[in-house]
């Protein structure tokens, strides 16, 4: 039975938590009985799958540079922008992300390893798996301790205390948006750590260095050498390219924002996680997390985050699998009582961004009455 | 970009032909792509990358053709081992059209240029393999010095479980400068059994003059190295072992610890573990330095090489690992001796 972690919500944050009691140990025995079941099936369908994405983000990252190369023409400027966006979207999520997770790694394919893989993206391989595979995967939501939970500069729960500066944060998340490949790899290298005394600030030069090095490269490669390359179609090379690191930095803000901020999602504080069991510790995956719907080639192109809870829940399984274990996962936390925080793109997003401007001004609603003064009382 | 064989990066092969030689052996002929480095020497042999079941699995192999140019297709021979999954499929299912991964042609089991004059070749059964090059290489290049003379004794369970018997046989007959000596382990109402070095003398009373090159299974070699050792002639043979032997943990440790051994390679730390210890533990409390990160097998920082033995998942207790697979030891437990690479 669970102890450590309350399932009353604790705030008024989301509603519709779970009802008091729900019996965790169970709960994590049935969804270790889907992972055990798809480990046991994983084999040679999975692995096409995967070579079948890798073929296709090279032929469209291909022909996008073919395209932008002649760019001077404005259907080859939007054709060619158009096939490098998706290409960079794929390669950023569905590549990037789940093999960095390990997704793949029992192919036993140093070509698509969470080891050697190296990404289309300003942060380095290496720092974004510490911050995201192990801070955030193993902290979910929890405040204090998951950075994911605002990206250090965004308020996103009523748990965490409020400043004037939050004021500003519908603003600051707006121009996040476009720029969120060079955001993310700011604060991958975890600043805030440093002046926490978290990080040794030898650490943070040393990564310092090796993402101003990651992003120069990036940079030069997609503003400078194919543009260069393109000849007299240089300018519209450039602006395609542009165009393509924006729409996709746009787009994997959507998918990672609409993942973990709707409503419906908790926060949770550290003193209920002390002591967590496994299937605690499944039970936060699920309420930290929110899924969006929609058809197949739209989880393709979210990495499949779009089956956020699943993915929370089993990170290292193939991510073409997250889709046909849904209902499973549903029906379990279903009849535990859970509840199962899911919408289709637009009500998340929407859902999103009233909690950025929510969370924006302080706690004003007398909503925080029914906790005890003290917040450690809870 | 979509044909593998254009990699560069990640070298491949297409399986061209798959000749059966015997019951349990096949001839694969393999015509390289762009990246695989060319021009293989006789003797060595070839990292092949084989998806069974969507699972890349290496092996090594000698190579049997002779060196060919740039580019050309080359050979493998594989005999299927009772319970080896990766040879079974080569021998039993691979079709032509197939795409293997590549490693670079290594090894320096290879004969000298110009060859010696006097040369003995001792195999025993697969073994056969990279000696099969060489005299395939040999008839090939006609740049043999007069009177050379090269005996090959050879042991197999019959004639017709004898990898490139006819071949042999036929070149022993049309080649002046070859002799074939056949030993039968299991042919015939009296079977010969192994075929032991120190029967070598009669069959070859200059043996001592001659250089040897030598393969076959670890037993035969490890003979064969004891009497060449023993007449002070060991610079005189040459050996192939198929497998490098593993690296076992070395079982030194404390007898009243515990468990199993287990053996942190790059620290040289020797351990003992109890199998239900997450081998991130086991090395911590032996003062390994130990990646780690989440500590519950979700993050993969902690991952580390195995060397040796086998793992047991501690989330599902399933017994997995084989030597070169990346393992988490946050959530996984030694099953048996293990060795790691940390
Ligand atoms: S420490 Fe995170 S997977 Fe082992």
């Amino acid at each position: 039975m669970s102890t450590a972690l309350s399932t009353e919500p604790v705030l008024p944050d989301p509603p519709g938590a779970p009802s008091r009691g729900t019996d965790t140990e169970a709960l994590g025995r049935e969804l270790d009985r889907i992972r055990a079941d798809v480990l046991a099936r994983r084999g040679a369908e999975d692995a096409r799958y995967i070579h079948t994405v890798v073929a296709v983000h090279r032929r469209l990252e291909i022909a996008g540079r073919a395209a932008l190369a002649v760019s001077l023409l404005p259907p080859a400027w939007l054709a060619g922008t158009a096939a490098l966006s998706t290409a960079k979207i794929l390669e950023n999520l569905e590549l990037g992300h789940n093999i960095m997770h390990g997704q793949w790694d029992w192919m036993r394919d140093p070509a698509i390893h969470s080891t050697t893989w190296e990404w289309d993206n300003p942060t380095p391989a290496y720092a974004w798996k510490h911050t995201h595979n192990h801070i955030h995967h193993t902290w979910t939501n929890v405040v204090g301790r998951d950075r994911d939970l605002g990206f250090t500069v965004l308020r996103m729960s009523k748990d965490q205390p409020w400043h004037p500066f939050h004021l500003f944060q519908p603003v600051l998340a707006a121009l996040g948006a476009p720029l969120f490949e060079w955001m993310a790899a700011l604060y991958d290298l975890e600043a805030d750590a440093v002046l926490q005394r978290r990080k040794p600030l030898r650490a943070f030069l040393r990564d310092t260095a090796n993402t101003v090095r990651k992003g120069a490269r990036q940079a030069a490669k997609d503003y400078l050498l194919f543009p260069l390359l393109a000849g007299p179609s240089a300018v519209p090379c450039l602006l395609g390219n542009l165009t393509a690191n924006t729409v996709r930095s746009l787009w994997a803000h959507t998918v990672i924002f609409c993942g973990h901020f709707p409503d419906g999602v908790r926060s949770f504080t550290e003193e209920e996680i002390e002591n967590e069991t496994r299937g605690q510790w499944y039970l936060r995956q699920v309420l930290g997390s929110a899924n969006i719907e929609g058809g197949t080639v739209f989880h393709v192109l979210t990495g499949n985050l779009s089956h956020q809870i699943e993915h929370h829940l089993f990170p290292d399984l193939p991510s073409n699998r997250y889709a046909e274990i849904a209902p499973r996962v549903r029906e379990v936390l279903t009849a535990h009582g859970i509840p199962y925080t899911t919408g289709p793109l637009l009500k998340q997003y929407a859902s999103t961004w009233a909690r950025i401007c929510r969370m924006a001004l302080p706690n004003l609603h007398r909503a925080t009455q029914s906790r005890p003064q003290g917040e450690k009382a809870a | 970009m979509a044909d593998p064989l254009l990699s560069r990066r990640w070298p491949a092969g297409r399986v061209e032909e798959v000749r059966s030689e015997t019951a349990d052996a096949t001839t694969l002929v393999i015509r390289p792509g762009h990246g695989w480095r060319p021009a293989h020497r006789a003797g060595q042999y070839v990292p092949v990358g084989v998806r069974i079941d969507g699972v890349l699995h290496w092996r090594t192999y000698s190579l049997t053709s002779p060196p060919g140019r740039p580019g050309d297709p080359f050979t493998l021979t594989v005999r299927a081992l009772p319970d080896g999954h990766v040879s079974r499929y080569l021998a039993h299912r691979l079709h032509p059209g197939e795409v293997l991964r590549l490693g670079p042609a290594q090894g320096d089991f290879q004969l000298p240029d110009p060859p010696p004059r006097r040369l003995l070749l001792f195999t025993a059964g697969i073994g056969i393999t990279p000696v099969m090059a060489m005299l395939r290489d040999l008839a090939d290049n006609g740049r043999l010095a007069e009177g050379t003379d090269v005996l090959l004794v050879h042991s197999a369970p019959d004639p017709a479980r004898t990898v490139f018997g006819p071949e042999l046989r036929s070149m022993a007959e049309d080649l002046p400068w070859f002799r074939l000596h056949e030993h039968h382990t299991r042919a015939g109402a009296r079977p010969a059994g192994h075929l032991a070095p120190e029967q070598l003398p009669a069959l070859c009373p200059d043996w001592r003059e001659r250089d040897t090159w030598a393969c076959g299974p670890v037993a035969l070699l490890e003979s064969a190295e004891r009497l060449w050792g023993e007449e002070g002639l060991a610079e005189r043979l040459h050996t192939e072992r198929f497998r490098p032997v593993p690296l076992l943990p070395s079982g030194t440790t404390d007898s009243a610890a515990p468990g199993v051994p287990v053996h942190f390679a790059a620290s040289g730390v020797e351990t003992a573990a109890g199998t239900g210890t997450p081998l991130l533990h086991v090395g911590e409390a032996a003062g390994v330095a130990m990646p780690s990160g989440c500590r519950m097998g979700i993050c993969y920082s902690c991952v580390s090489p195995l060397l040796h033995g086998r793992v047991r998942d501690l989330r599902t207790g399933e017994v997995h690992g084989e030597p070169g697979d990346l393992i988490q030891t946050c959530v996984s437990a030694a099953s048996g001796p293990v060795a790691l690479d940390l």
